[in-house]
């Protein structure tokens, strides 16, 4: 098939231009300015923020601080980005984690049920109200927006009810280590947590590996890689930034357990989202639910599945968040659900669906927390905060569809 | 006659592909000029840089418009000078009247509220000018697509139209709807509406057309003047640089099988109204290796009997048996109706083919995605593999199995529909409208593949509006209308007046009926 290949594939292909890496390195970059654009972002806000709070930001204490802060909006992240992709959104979700963390706190506190157990029966609960909320998505086509509209009220309301509005605490110990435990040191390092150390740097390692086993194996195939400078670069920056963190925070007190959860959480989700047919699935259906289903895709069954599944995920995050305040309130999870959808839009979902990966989705998770974590040192008040914010999902969704545009 | 229309020299580029190569088009006035070409020759390219949607600075050249050189900006420019296009796609908006689509953008108002009185004087006047007889208040998702595509014009004639531009207009319509239109065509020629017809199909290019222009890859490689008849094959031959020597290819020495599927008494009603047989106590067969056409006029319900097989996908109460290989079949969900061995390619590629901003890699397995997995996971190696099989067999443009769909052509995304059901291995293959608004050539592929599979001994069922094609490649045709088989006969024994005979005689059978 050589006669039909055109002219562009040739340039996109570093090993084959003839004007060797700049001219082709760019033209890759102009088709890929969103990937890397969101990650550049990210480094680019951390620095500035860097620079302004005089090195506060990464501080070790602060840097453990921003990853337990932002820990149950990116585990949020994750299932929101199926739904996203899947074609629908979930406006639930903050109402449903501050419903969990009262169903958690009422049972653990006031019956005295034991933690683990309560633990469990939430996370059921979790994933019961993300059924029945896709039950009638899935099945009767009910728009997902008034659906989990109406969720976000129902539960906001049962919240209250079940706290009969009071805050409920304080949750026993060993719940509380689900938030605000560290990784213990099992190589009993002196000055530094060396196991969270070894942790990290495996990780990397380990993500290096996968990388670049990914990029021989599309190479094998004779699909479009990203040319060498770009990967490496790319991927050393990751490799680096994961072991400067783990070696920051094993200063401190080492990794978060929320931090070992989170990892694996996204672990799973991008190895989900991008490599199972269940992930494909989804894509096709957010793509074109109808010819999805005339390929004998069962798209009500897995839109169903999708918010479940992200039930369970507010569920996760509602324990999460409960054991960290250490109490239960009425107020909690107010609002979250907006900062979750930013994320995910931040991270280059399209609305219309499709379109996302679960990586991006933390990213921009985490764009969203170094600002919040960054202008609260530099002592902007929350007012103002929250124009920024709004200001930068804006200006991303923008780019966004300009790019796109263009292209 | 004076040209109304001159584009000279139009060079358009695409980073890395030229898509038009100092092509000159020039229009006489009061003609209708046929443009012809395989798809991703360039005529669409050419109506855009006409009408301003690639405004002038984008691309090289010159165009004169009733005698003074033009630069248009974007749509409205030309649209403010007469030039209306008509696209493929018709642009109306399905839930407003047809009297608001035709002045949409153009309100009949004073001081911005609407004078709904004039708005329908107005509306019926100018239906009545393309011989449409509806009510000008009736909400356009109710009408045809023959009907609506008429809305379409009037609201091309409601801007005082001189140059009517139609992309591919009949493609979506049949024989007698697209017969009126080109009728109308001939009528406005009278009015000295210049006209320019971009199309497909070449009986009709021939018939009503004054002079050709056909385009091959970016560049008018033949200018013809109808006035003293034209040899289609001539067109052809300009077309796709060769001589096609057979529009369809050879039918195999091989007999057909046995019974591969066997329908009896398939009834499924309206979704919408029930109790409404849209397809009627309908019985048939199609063996193995063999090609069975069936005919009928657009609203026969042989789309609906198509899908209403296909896992439920149309309709409600649908009531029937179908066997496979001699077995019951169940075909209650897609899913069970292709591990029963079926397969539809649907007549709507963009809406119910594929995922038009996924990759031809992503597209292909869609339907047969286990088959590239282990244990739920993909494989990229294996499923890069199959797509670049298809793309290879199928001979599908694009610079790579990574190109998205949506960038392919209308011929190239068929394609990628047929890969995806070749992959998934059916034993019986429908085929709604396959070659529906692809070229000759292109055409002529997609008839080689289905002779191929039937020589495998599939099972293959076409549904056509195009007469020709339907008597061309199938072996036995059924002919259906109003919801029921009205006519059964060997495609050597069928002939174009015999069908619509068919068609015709059970009407007024009906009719006397009532």
């Amino acid at each position: 098939m050589s006669d039909t290949t055109t002219p562009i594939a040739v340039a996109d292909r570093p090993e084959t231009s003839r004007s060797g890496g700049g001219k082709s390195g760019w033209h890759f970059l102009k088709g890929h300015l969103r990937e890397y654009g969101i990650l550049i972002a990210l480094v680019a806000i951390m620095a500035f923020f860097q620079v302004a709070t005089d090195g506060i930001l990464l501080k070790p204490v602060n840097l453990t601080n921003l990853i337990l802060q932002n820990s149950y909006i990116v585990i949020m992240a994750v299932g929101m980005l199926l739904v996203i992709v899947c074609g629908h959104i979930d406006l639930s979700v903050g109402s449903v984690l501050g419903f969990i963390g009262a169903l958690a706190a009422v049972m653990i506190v006031q019956w005295g049920m034991p933690w683990p157990v309560a633990s469990l029966l939430c996370l059921a609960a979790g994933a019961l109200i993300g059924m029945a909320q896709g039950f009638w998505v899935a099945y009767f086509r009910i728009p997902s927006f008034i659906v989990t509209l109406a969720g976000m009220l129902v539960f906001k309301g049962l919240t209250l009810w079940l706290l009969a509005g009071q805050s409920v605490g304080p949750f026993p110990p060993h719940f509380r280590l689900i938030a605000s435990g560290f990784v213990p040191d099992i190589f009993s390092g002196e000055h530094l947590n060396l196991f969270s150390l070894v942790v990290g740097i495996a990780v990397a390692g380990l993500l290096l590996w996968l990388a670049m086993r990914t990029r021989a194996q599309q190479k094998g195939i004779g699909a479009e890689v990203e040319p060498f400078a770009f990967f490496a670069a790319r991927n050393l920056l990751i490799f680096a930034a994961l072991v400067y963190m783990s070696w920051l925070m094993a200063g401190f007190r080492g990794l978060p357990n929320v931090f070992v959860v989170m990892a694996l959480l996204i672990a799973i989700y991008a190895f989900l989202t991008n490599r199972t047919t269940f992930g494909r699935r989804i894509y096709a259906i957010g793509g074109n639910e109808k010819a999805a289903s005339l390929s004998g895709i069962n798209s009500k069954r897995l839109t169903f599945l999708t918010f479940a599944n992200m039930g369970m995920l507010a569920a996760l995050a509602g324990l999460v968040f409960a054991a960290r305040l250490n109490t239960a309130t009425p107020k909690a999870g107010v609002a979250f659900e907006l900062d979750v959808i930013a994320a995910v839009f931040i991270g280059g979902a399209s609305m219309s669906g499709g379109v996302g990966t679960v990586v991006g989705a933390v990213v921009g998770a985490f764009i969203m927390g170094v600002m919040n974590n960054g202008m609260s040192i530099l002592g902007i008040g929350i007012d103002w905060q929250q124009v920024i914010k709004g200001l930068v999902l804006l200006a991303a969704v923008i780019f966004d569809v300009l790019n796109k545009q263009k292209g | 006659m004076s040209p109304i229309l001159e584009m000279r020299e139009i060079t358009k580029e695409f980073p890395g592909v030229k898509a038009l190569d100092r092509v000159t088009l020039s229009v006489a006035e009061g003609e209708i000029h046929a443009v012809v070409g395989e798809n991703g020759a360039g005529k669409s390219t050419l109506m855009k840089v006409l009408s301003g949607v690639y405004p002038h600075g984008s691309y090289e050249g010159e165009i004169v418009f009733d005698g003074a050189p033009r630069t248009f900006r974007s749509i409205r420019d030309s649209e403010d000078l007469g030039i209306i296009i008509i696209h493929q796609e018709l642009a109306l908006i399905p839930l407003l009247s047809v009297a608001e689509n035709i002045f949409l953008g153009n309100e009949r108002a004073r001081g911005g509220i609407i004078d709904w009185r004039e708005t329908h004087e107005r509306a019926g006047e100018l239906l009545a000018r393309v011989g449409l007889k509806e009510n000008p208040e009736t909400i356009v998702e109710q009408l045809g697509l023959g009907k609506q595509q008429l809305v379409e014009i009037a609201k091309a004639l409601s801007k005082n139209v001189r140059l009517l531009i139609l992309d591919e207009p009949t493609s979506s319509l049949n024989e007698s709807d697209s017969e009126k239109l080109l009728d109308l065509l001939v009528d406005f020629r009278e009015k000295s509406i210049t006209s320019i017809l971009i199309s497909h199909k070449l009986n009709e290019v021939s018939k009503v057309a004054d002079t050709i222009t056909v385009l091959r890859d970016g560049a008018a490689v033949a200018r013809m003047a109808c006035a003293d008849g034209v040899d289609e094959d001539d067109i052809i031959r300009n077309m796709v640089g060769r001589s096609l020597q057979d529009r369809y290819p050879p039918r195999g020495p091989g007999e057909p099988g046995e019974i591969a599927m066997e329908v009896r008494n398939w009834t499924a009603c309206h979704p919408l109204h029930p109790g409404r047989r849209v397809v009627d106590d309908v019985s048939f067969h199609v063996r193995k290796g063999e090609v069975l056409g069936i005919a009928g006029l657009m609203g026969a319900g042989r789309t609906e009997l198509a899908m209403s097989l296909f896992g439920r996908s149309y309709g409600r109460d649908i009531s029937g048996e179908v066997e496979i290989n001699g077995r019951p079949a169940d075909v209650s969900t897609v899913q069970r109706a292709i591990r029963s061995g079926i397969a539809y390619a649907t007549e709507d590629r963009k809406t119910y083919g594929v995922i038009l901003d996924d990759t031809i890699r992503r597209n292909v397995p869609l339907a047969n995605l286990p088959a590239v997995a282990r244990n739920g996971i993909v494989e990229r190696h294996r499923e890069a593999e199959v797509g670049e099989h298809y793309r290879d067999r199928l001979a599908i443009k694009s610079s790579s199995v990574e190109q998205a769909v949506v960038d392919l052509s209308g011929g190239n995304q068929q394609k990628v529909v047929l890969s995806k059901w070749l992959f998934a291995d059916p034993d019986i293959l429908i085929l709604d409208e396959p070659t529906r608004g692809i070229d000759v050539g292109a055409k002529f592929e997609i008839y080689t593949v289905i002779r191929d599979l039937a020589a495998q001994g599939k099972a293959i069922i076409v549904i056509s509006s195009e007469l020709p094609e339907l008597l061309g490649i199938s072996d036995r045709i059924y002919v259906m209308s109003e919801g029921r088989f009205v006519g059964e006969m060997p495609a050597a024994e069928a002939s174009q007046e015999k069908i619509m005979a068919r068609i015709v005689k059970s009407g007024a059978e009906a009719g006397a009926a009532a």
